[in-house]
């Protein structure tokens, strides 16, 4: 593995699922890297594709899913072909993962402490006897109090907050290079959201982790993210650093959910909120034209046809027809 | 029931095509409710078909095997030890068990789903008192119980109904008050209560039409569980009692033949066990359709 | 935790209470024990002597009460048939139906437990359906008949079975195959539908995410949680099992309670099926008491409760 390569890179990523209807394409050959150290936010509504495009990644997929791509590397290492076996062998030790639920990811009829013990037995197990210390330690790390008496308490001791960081703890085990995030604040409360944002930061630098974290939610990516990949119908239709999404979105849909977003900008302060009208289009059968074109604004004749491709402008990738025109017009 | 008429909310037009192909697409509803409405017709024409009457003896027939292992043609399905035709007998008894598991629901269904229904509906001391009743019910042996009040009233088919009735209550009133419970809140409950409909008006109204899908779940469990005990009382000799072609009875009155002539002891129970079979699938593919969240439990 | 027991404690006190007035009951409504006591050849003078001596000439309350205190004593009175006393009688029958039920259900455990769970793994897979159809037989035959098959065919065809009787190990086959397959219909379908569940929640994806091998995720984390309410079913069943062991005992000769209740119910040995109702109902309520203790112990949401 090169040091200077990106930790996780995904080239067209498709998944499809079984449906009475049909092939149901959840994911349409997405593409992304995720860097060394970086954080990236997939973006989207819900039924987009983006945790199932997480989920793909480490073959966490429901029954029937199936998964292709060009590439599926993680530190070099080909992940598409890898055995079950191998792939066991890198999740919760190379790759954790964090859910959406702290309610039901933990096992109510486990204590914490065992929970987060297995995880190191498995995978360090000529350290079996560390795995309490170890425990302790990140519950320590992830800022939860007493860790000594947590470890023997159940899951529904902790509160919701408690209990992501007990997730959290359990991801970090056996420090893993990478961290997905699958909606890990969304379950939560406004206040303890913002609290487990703020240590996903602080543990992503302390532990020189890479980040990827799944959100619908524009103002979580804004503040974690240094790369936003926005999906749309099972594709990506927006890819670029923070900076310059934030200062020009290109996409139509990602300027909707811009404009979504409530803000404190004196300009539109005060101003309803937009909402984008329509719904998600349905994922079965081939694609014509934009996904996006029936709630967009602007779309043309030109939108109906072919498939629109993901064009790139110095490293920001846009699937619009008009994107760059709009761009060059400037 | 009137109740469950006015109570039942009119399904649209393409609801109804939608509905009945839910229950036909069912293949607990098709396969068993096919073989159950078999059985019933067996039971009840069969024996006017059937050339031999169930209860003529013959000394000089008895004990001839069924036709395919070197019996009487006349006979297909043998003679029992009083030279009985076996099928005729069969038929017959099909009407005996049939009649047995619908009136025992009939009766335990009338008293656990009122109990249940108070005792969700009322609560307090009320469903104290209900859930009481349930706890002793379960905790006195079933089986014991009929054949002692068997023994000292004097068997009859009778007496097995009604003690079969008074003890299989308890399914339906467990049942009935969960539902109920759940529904006492719901709104169209508290909005019946607010326009002062009478409680019983409410639960005639608006309870019973609601729980009754699974009341006729439970019906079709304890039906077959009615069938298998009274079954088994039979066998004991103190239900169903001779002439009476029953099932349980005829496998008793087999067992001194066991050993040359198994047949009189297969039969029958093939016979019951289709039965219960169709009706355990019955009960199974309508909770399937009419539960969805239950389905394959 | 404390203040649950006790309240169940009382509960199935009260229960017991019911149960024992339904058992004297009964043995009232089997006629007049003076005279069956006295026996046909008695003179009128000694009947009367005979009910005065027993306290059946009182009224029915202070009868039941007097009864009621000698159970209390361990004194479930006499038999009209056996010269031992009642109690005594249970203590050496109540063990082979208690074993005998215990084996059913083990089993029924050993077997509807993995098949169970095999199911939920591949649900209206091959194997489920073939497992979900043979549930459905086994709950349809009436498990007199099918002791009397497996007498047929083991006992009398093959003749490598005895077909009645508890002497040797040998004996105990047939009954408690009858018994698995009468119970194993209920473990089955309750493993299956809890590890349906159970295999669909989200932290069966967490342990998968884990990088546990997928029979630790199986058995660790699916089959604890999907096995408390059958540990809970269990010990019902096995009152159930105990309850209805009157059938099965007197198809296979065996001498347990229920063949004993058998016995006396046909001798017009009331005292005896009244102890019995007593007994059948005390154990029924103890199992549920310790099926519930084992749920509370099982589940830590409801330990604390």
């Amino acid at each position: 593995m090169s040091d200077t390569g990106p930790v996780l890179s995904v080239r067209d990523l498709t998944v499809s699922l079984p449906h009475r209807m049909g092939r149901v394409h959840a994911v349409r050959e997405i593409s992304f890297d995720v860097g060394r150290g970086e954080t990236v936010c997939i973006v989207g509504e819900s039924g987009c594709g983006k945790s199932m495009s997480a989920m793909a990644i480490l073959n966490l997929l429901p029954r029937g899913a199936v998964r292709n791509a060009a590439r599926l590397s993680f530190l070099g290492e080909d992940l598409l072909s890898a055995k079950e076996k191998r792939l066991r062998e890198i999740r919760g030790d190379r790759i954790g993962v964090i859910f959406q639920e702290p309610l039901t990811a933990l096992n109510p009829s486990l204590t914490i402490g065992e929970q987060l013990m297995e995880v190191y037995r498995r995978h360090r197990p000529s350290r079996q006897g560390q795995a309490r210390e170890r425990a302790v330690e990140m519950l320590g790390q992830v800022g939860i109090p007493s860790p000594e008496e947590r470890m023997t308490q159940y899951p529904h001791h902790l509160s919701g907050g408690l209990r992501q960081r007990a997730v959290i703890a359990m991801a970090l085990m056996c420090e893993p290079a990478m961290i997905i995030a699958d909606e890990p604040t969304t379950a939560l409360d406004v206040t303890i959201q913002a609290q487990i944002l703020r240590l996903l930061i602080d543990l992503k630098n302390r532990f020189g982790l890479s980040l990827l974290l799944i959100t619908h939610d524009l103002a979580v990516a804004s503040r974690v993210a240094d790369r936003i990949v926005v999906m749309y119908g099972g594709q990506v239709v927006e890819d670029a650093t923070t900076q310059a999404f934030f200062n020009r979105p290109m996409h139509p849909y990602a300027r909707g959910l811009l404009g979504c977003l409530p803000s404190l900008d004196p300009e539109t302060k005060g101003k309803p909120l937009q909402v984008i009208p329509g719904t998600v289009p349905s994922l079965i059968g081939d694609l014509t034209g934009c996904t996006f074109r029936e709630r967009c604004t602007q779309a043309g004749p030109e939108c109906d046809e072919g498939i629109i491709p993901l064009r790139s402008l110095d490293g920001h990738r846009v699937r619009c027809v008009r994107a760059f025109g709009e761009a060059l017009s400037r | 029931m009137s109740a469950t008429e006015s109570g039942a909310v009119a399904p649209v037009r393409s609801d109804l095509a939608h509905g009945l192909r839910r229950w036909f697409s069912n293949s607990g509803v098709t396969v068993g409710g096919g073989l159950l409405i078999l059985i019933v017709l067996c039971a009840l024409v069969g024996p006017l078909l059937v050339p031999h009457e169930a209860f003529d003896q013959s000394l000089i027939k008895r004990l001839r095997p069924p036709a395919w292992s070197g019996g009487l043609p006349e006979h297909p399905l043998g003679t029992d030890h009083l030279g009985r035709d076996y099928l005729a007998r069969l038929l017959w008894g099909g009407r005996i068990s049939l009649m047995i598991g619908l009136s025992t629901v009939i009766i335990a269904s009338v008293i656990g789903t009122t109990m249940g229904i108070l005792a969700g509906f009322y609560g307090g001391r009320v469903d104290f008192a209900v859930r009481f009743l349930i706890m002793v019910r379960l905790a006195l042996p079933a089986v014991l119980i009929a054949l002692a009040i068997a023994f000292i009233a004097g068997p009859s088919l009778q007496l097995l109904v009604i003690v079969l009735g008074l003890l299989l209550w308890d399914r339906f009133a467990v049942v009935a008050r969960a539902t109920t419970l759940q529904l006492r809140n719901r709104e169209f409950v508290v909005a019946a209560r607010a326009v002062g409909c009478s409680d019983f008006s409410i639960i005639m109204r608006d309870i019973l039409p609601n729980i009754s899908n699974q009341i006729i779940v439970i019906a079709t469990v304890e039906f077959a569980n009615a069938v298998l005990i009274a079954a088994a009382l039979s066998f004991l000799g103190l239900g169903v009692q001779p002439p009476l072609p029953d099932w349980g009875l005829m496998i008793a009155e087999g067992k001194q033949y066991i050993l040359f002539s198994p047949y009189l002891i297969t039969l029958p129970g093939i016979a019951m066990m289709l039965l219960v079979l169709a009706v355990n699938l019955l009960g199974d593919g309508i909770r399937d359709v009419t539960d969805p969240e239950a389905k394959g439990r | 935790m404390a203040r649950y027991v006790v309240r169940q404690l009382m509960l199935s006190l009260a229960v017991m209470v019911a149960v024992s007035i339904v058992g004297f009951v009964l043995l009232r409504a089997s006629g007049d024990l003076a005279l069956r006591i006295a026996g046909p050849e008695a003179l009128a003078d000694d009947v009367e002597r005979i009910r005065v001596a027993y306290g059946l000439d009182k009224s029915l309350i202070l009868q039941y009460l007097d009864w009621a205190w000698r159970v209390l004593h361990g004194d479930l009175g006499r038999s009209l048939f056996f010269p031992e006393e009642v109690s005594t009688l249970i203590a050496q029958r109540l063990p082979i139906t208690l074993g005998l039920g215990a084996l059913g259900l083990g089993a029924a455990i050993l077997i509807g437990l993995p098949l169970g769970t095999l199911s939920a793994l591949w649900p209206n897979g091959i194997l489920d359906r073939a497992v979900l159809a043979v549930a459905v037989l086994g709950q349809a035959m009436p498990p007199f008949w099918l002791g009397l098959l497996l007498i047929i065919f083991f006992g009398l065809t093959l003749n490598i079975l005895p077909v009645s009787g508890a002497e040797s190990w040998r004996h105990l086959v047939l009954p408690t195959l009858v018994l698995a397959i009468a119970t194993m219909p209920t473990i089955l379908r309750l493993t299956r539908s809890g590890m349906i569940d159970a295999l669909r929640a989200d932290y069966i994806r967490t342990a998968k995410a884990k990088g546990l091998n997928p029979f630790t995720v199986v058995v660790k984390h699916a089959l604890r949680n999907a096995l408390i309410p059958i540990v809970a079913i269990a010990a019902v069943q096995m009152g159930a099992l105990v309850g209805g062991s009157v059938v099965l005992e007197t198809v296979f000769g065996i001498q347990g309670l229920g063949y004993l209740s058998w016995e006396s119910i046909n001798r017009a040995d009331f005292p005896v099926v009244q102890a019995n109702v007593l007994v059948l109902g005390v154990i029924y309520c103890i199992l549920t008491f310790v099926s519930d203790l084992l749920h509370a112990f099982l589940d830590p949401r409801l330990r604390e409760q």
